[in-house]
């Protein structure tokens, strides 16, 4: 069922190579990784290494007293016991933006399952047993766990004494970031509407779940320094908060990507990093870290939990006048990624439509639930939760047709969002919804068959709850926007160094970037870029560590835009140092070499008119051309603090999606049958990586919609399911078919036209699947993940 | 911790006996992730898969004996005539890995309310056939659960086998969980119909502190298909009955609130689940009379 419509495209180098951008190349870990032979961090072995352990606060928030580490030490098999006090410079905190988190706790725990203490054995079960011996005496502290708590006037503050750049700003200490955006008045529209509509939303947290662990292996090294193998999603962000805290140069802290098992956000985080070198230089000996899946729970932010508050108004013909919102972002006991969360759920927070006139507010909190910050789709999903619910009340109350009323107000190029910046590039939300509206239903009652009923297709599958009693079909629709690339003014650069020799007789391209390969096929897509830019066909992807600059995150759907943009840029550079060498070299044989447009093409030089000019063997012969360039896309800039103005993103990228539900609603449980998104992408330099980025979004957003919830106790702070058994991701079973629609339609200020496609389709995708339900039951339903006892009314 | 792996049932009898506090380990599909966990630490594990007969299952005239380590995957493969009711409780067994490994000895050893197992030997009437050097004892299934977590073992006994009675009628087995496959229950029903003594007995999982059987629901049931000459006529049963079954059933739990779903929801769903499967089992009961009746 997938596809790709194509739209023409003019290529004039790399048209004629292989396996170039636009063909579905297959990723060279795809086979490794499916037959279980992919080395990931958590396989890394070496000679005389040790094990480290962590050990994690087991309440949520008090003092510590005092810690025993004494029968820890005297165990035999223990090589090291660290705590704060053991920490080697001035430098004890890190963080993505503000350095609020303690490698080791100090005095008091913010959140269960903080660090506290690190023990280095030279068998895994042995530092176990050592942390165990660890004595810790707590003295709890009142919990802060929500908004009422947080800003309570007595509220205790989770962190005293901040002087982050955003404690100027926020109503109170407990917030750790507030985006206000105003634009128009949304008082005076108010009076215009014909039609109110008013909701309370809540978003649950949600884990990334990747499956590879937390990992990695630090190798002290002669000079003092440390090697660090490691899963992550940006190495230089790593490197920049280890470094201090070793107190050691950069220079000195070589990091290598090591085998991930993918990331979703979840790695953007420091995990064992710093405690592994820690360990490692304490010891003088390798140390690896491989948190199991218990601890894998607490070891990573979740996504941001949310109270949405929204208001909109239309006229009785369908136009929104305005709309005022308040979310509330749960960031947890340490600031991660929050203050952008912040950022993009207000910039962002209403979606894909016109409205001028529009009074929002986003803040973070600071709590002592467990640490929220990036995850796909990072603030937008939540909002998208919510802003789809109400267009959908506002059709109803209108008697349109929901599809309708949202292509009736959908933005297109030329629009202005609420933060001033106007959209441009396509923005085909219309016809995206068209699209998806315009698809074949399933059929209806697909479970039954001359056999009875087949219950694999039913709620509750195989465990056979229906034969078809109580179920009724329900069908959703929902769109979203989400930005590409990091906003606000941050410098989002990319680094490609790029070589090109001859080898046995061939050309070959080398690319090298710190790109963190993640599972999102980014290394395909540069093989690809550099076949496409030099006409070869042997490109060789260097692994990616910091010996070159940075790729930055592979997060916000940007790493094919801008580390691609890289690839691009500097491939771009060395074929033109390569056709200087082959114009001094050839220049005087033949006129094109002044004159035409030259191309490197199957391993020759070629003029634009298709004229063979040279082998690029022998224009190189034994020359190595090599560069490394940095490459930005467009600046951004920060939103105004109390207007939110600003043009703060780089681009956007929308998806629909149109859920089919069958709901038993006796049980209250739930089988999506389908899930049909239609996305543009701009380019598919990958069709395939594009397709099965857009079905994993999908699946994605269809498991906190029915299912995915890390639940935190309110009364203690405590998580209370930290585990595949009783935290659950959707199974194949429970995925349903997914056909996609892609469209084309080029951005001219990205490379090759593309968009970034990671995180929108994980958008649309619960509000579109809470829809259906709605539908099928008629049920408010304010509230994801949604459980059988929210449909059934027994709370 | 030592690791004990007798090559006999004899031997593993006399490791138990001289080891009581020896955890037996067939599948390890429990005890492993106790293990990894942390959770438990037994100072002996005691290894039954060198013993080949407790893989194995002989179907006689009246009973199956099925060993305690048959895995899920075999059940459902060659007993789906025989223990229709285990068969479909052992399909959803978490996942095809687990339930090539798992048997119904680690599910009653453990005796978990959560194993899928139990509501299926509940409603069988099974019995469990134990053993320890001092002799060997036949357990009625009724008298199994004790406790939460608990069974009726002696420290020194093992399991040996279930006797489960061939299905004499219609079985079914119906589990909710909050994803559709690989999934802990939430709660779970199983119901046979046994024509033979015009009888029904049930099973539920999940919704009380130990498996339990909804006695009350199975002897109104049972008197309202006599009363009502159903078994002779095979008319359908009229919904007052059915509903007051599925009450029947639902007042027989005593759940908790827990992660996984709310007390008042079990309750709720073990009667949804009673109803729908006494329409199934019935329906194929009269399906099987009125073609009894015509050949």
């Amino acid at each position: 069922m997938a596809g790709v419509t194509r739209t023409p495209t003019n290529l004039t180098q790399g048209g004629k190579t292989k396996a170039g951008i636009g063909e579905s190349t297959l990723r060279p870990d795809g086979t490794l990784k499916v037959t279980g032979e992919f080395a990931y961090s958590s396989d890394m072995w070496h000679e005389d290494m040790l094990w480290g352990q962590t050990l994690r606060s087991t309440v949520a928030h008090a003092e510590i007293k005092s810690i025993d580490i004494s029968e820890a030490v005297a165990m035999p098999g223990v090589y090291a016991v660290l705590t704060y006090d053991d920490l080697p410079t001035e430098v004890k905190n890190y963080g993505l933006e503000i350095q609020d988190t303690p490698v080791l706790a100090h005095k008091k725990v913010r959140h269960h399952g903080e660090p506290v203490a690190l023990v280095a054995a030279d068998h895994p079960e042995t530092a176990r047993r050592a942390a165990a011996k660890i004595k810790i005496d707590y003295a709890e502290l009142p919990l802060i766990t929500d908004e009422a708590s947080a800003i309570a006037p007595d509220a205790v503050l989770v962190h005293e004494n901040r002087d982050d750049h955003h404690i100027g700003h926020v109503p109170h200490p407990n917030i750790v970031h507030r985006q206000p955006i105003v634009r128009g008045d949304a008082d005076a529209a108010a009076e215009r509407a014909d039609v109110i509509v008013k909701g309370e939303y809540t978003f649950g947290m949600q884990d990334q779940a990747f499956l590879g662990p937390e990992s990695g292996l630090a190798v002290p090294a002669e000079d003092g320094g440390v090697d660090l193998y490691v899963a992550t999603q940006w190495l230089h962000s790593d490197l920049k908060q280890i470094a201090p805290v070793l107190g050691l140069p950069e220079e000195k802290v070589r990091m290598t990507l090591s085998g991930v098992g993918g990331a979703f956000g979840g790695r953007e985080d420091i995990s064992m990093q710093i405690h592994a070198c820690l360990l490692a230089l304490r010891t003088g000996k390798p140390v690896k870290i491989v948190y199991n899946r218990f601890e894998s729970f607490f070891g990573h932010v979740h996504r941001h939990p949310a109270k949405l508050y929204y208001e909109h108004g239309a006229t009785k013909d369908g136009k929104l006048t305005h709309m005022k919102c308040k979310i509330v972002l749960d960031g947890g006991a340490y600031a991660s990624a929050s203050p952008a969360v912040v950022g993009n759920a207000s910039s962002l927070s209403v979606g894909p439509y016109v409205i001028d006139d529009v009074d929002i507010e986003a803040i973070a909190l600071y709590t002592n639930n467990p640490p929220c910050g990036a995850m796909r789709g990072f603030g937008a999903v939540q909002a998208c939760f919510a802003y789809e619910a109400q267009m959908d009340k506002l059709a109803d109350k209108l008697g349109m047709d929901r599809v309708e009323f949202r292509q009736l107000n959908a933005m297109e190029q030329g629009t202005i969002m609420p933060t001033g910046q106007p959209v441009d590039s396509p923005a085909p939300v219309a016809e995206l919804l068209r699209r998806i509206k315009a698809m074949p239903m399933p059929p209806e009652r697909q479970w039954e068959s001359s056999e009875g009923a087949d219950v694999r297709q039913l709620p509750g599958g195989l465990s056979n709850t229906t034969h078809g009693e109580g179920v009724v079909r329900g069908v959703g629709y929902a769109v979203g926007i989400k930005n590409v690339g990091f906003s606000e003014g941050f410098d989002d650069y990319s680094t490609a160094k790029v070589r090109m020799e001859v080898i046995n007789g061939e050309p070959v391209a080398t690319v090298h970037t710190a790109m963190a390969e993640v599972g999102q096929g980014g290394v395909t897509v540069h093989a690809q870029i550099a076949r496409t830019e030099l006409g070869v066909q042997q490109v060789t992807i260097h692994p990616a560590d910091t010996q070159v600059g940075s790729a930055g995150s592979t997060s916000a759907s940007r790493q094919t835009y801008v580390t691609g943009g890289a690839v691009k840029n500097s491939c771009e550079a060395v074929r033109e140092k390569v056709l200087e060498i082959g114009r001094r070299k050839f220049g005087s044989y033949h006129p094109a070499w002044a004159t035409a447009e030259l191309l490197l093409e199957d391993g020759k030089v070629i003029t634009d008119g298709g004229e063979v000019l040279a082998n690029i063997v022998d224009v190189l012969e034994d020359k190595t051309v090599e560069l490394e360039l940095e490459w930005r896309h467009r600046p951004t800039e920060a939103f105004d603090l109390h207007t939110g103005q600003g043009n703060g993103h780089v681009q956007y990228s929308f998806a629909a999606h149109r859920a089919v539900v069958e709901v038993d609603t006796e049980l209250g449980l739930v089988k999506v049958i389908e899930l049909a998104c239609a996305q543009d992408v701009g380019k598919a330099l990958n069709p395939l990586s594009v397709v099965g980025q857009i079905q994993g979004g999908t699946t994605q957003g269809l498991g906190v919609a029915v299912m995915e919830e890390i639940i935190v106790d309110p009364k203690t702070a405590k998580v209370r399911n930290p585990s595949f058994t009783d935290y659950l991701i959707p199974t194949i079973l429970d995925t349903p078919t997914i056909p996609v629609d892609v469209l084309e339609l080029a951005d001219e200020h990205a490379p090759y036209g593309l968009r970034g496609i990671g995180e929108a389709p994980t958008l649309s995708s619960t509000p579109a699947v809470l829809a259906a339900i709605r539908n099928a039951t008629g049920l408010e339903l304010d509230k994801t993940p949604v459980r059988p006892e929210h449909l059934t009314g027994t709370q | 911790m030592d690791f004990l792996r007798p090559a006999s049932w004899e031997e593993a009898l006399a490791a138990k006996a001289e080891h009581p506090t020896a955890v037996p380990i067939a599948g390890g599909t429990d005890v492993m992730v106790e293990i990894n966990f942390d959770h438990r630490r037994p100072e002996y594990l005691l290894d039954l898969n060198r013993i080949g007969e407790l893989s194995e299952w002989e179907v006689g005239e009246k009973t199956v004996r099925l060993g305690a380590s048959v895995p899920y995957t075999r059940i459902m493969e060659n007993l789906r005539t025989e223990l229709p009711g285990l068969a479909l409780a052992s399909h959803t067994v978490a996942s095809p890995q687990i339930r090539n490994r798992g048997g119904v000895g680690g599910n009653l050893g453990t005796a978990s309310p959560a194993g899928d197992a139990h509501p299926a030997l509940l409603a069988s009437g099974c019995e469990v056939e134990v053993e320890s050097v001092r002799g060997s004892r036949m357990i009625p299934i009724d008298e199994f659960y004790v406790g939460v977590k608990r069974n009726a073992l002696a420290p020194d006994e093992l399991i040996r086998s279930v006797h489960l009675p061939k299905a004499d009628g219609p079985q079914q087995f119906s589990k909710v969980g909050t994803r559709n496959a690989m999934v802990i229950a939430v709660c779970a029903f199983g119901i046979a119909l046994h024509p033979e003594t015009r009888t029904v007995r049930t099973g539920i999982g999940s919704a009380a502190p130990t498996p339990v059987r909804a006695r009350e629901a199975e002897d109104f049931l049972a008197a309202a298909l006599e009363e009502g000459g159903f078994w002779e006529s095979g008319n359908p049963i009229p919904p007052s009955v059915a509903k007051q079954f599925a009450q029947l059933a639902s007042g027989a739990c005593n759940p908790i609130d827990d992660v996984r779903g709310s007390a008042k929801y079990r309750r709720h769903a073990v009667g949804i689940m009673a109803r729908r499967t006494l329409g199934w089992t019935w329906e194929s009961y009269r399906g099987n009379e009125r073609s009894a009746q015509c050949a």
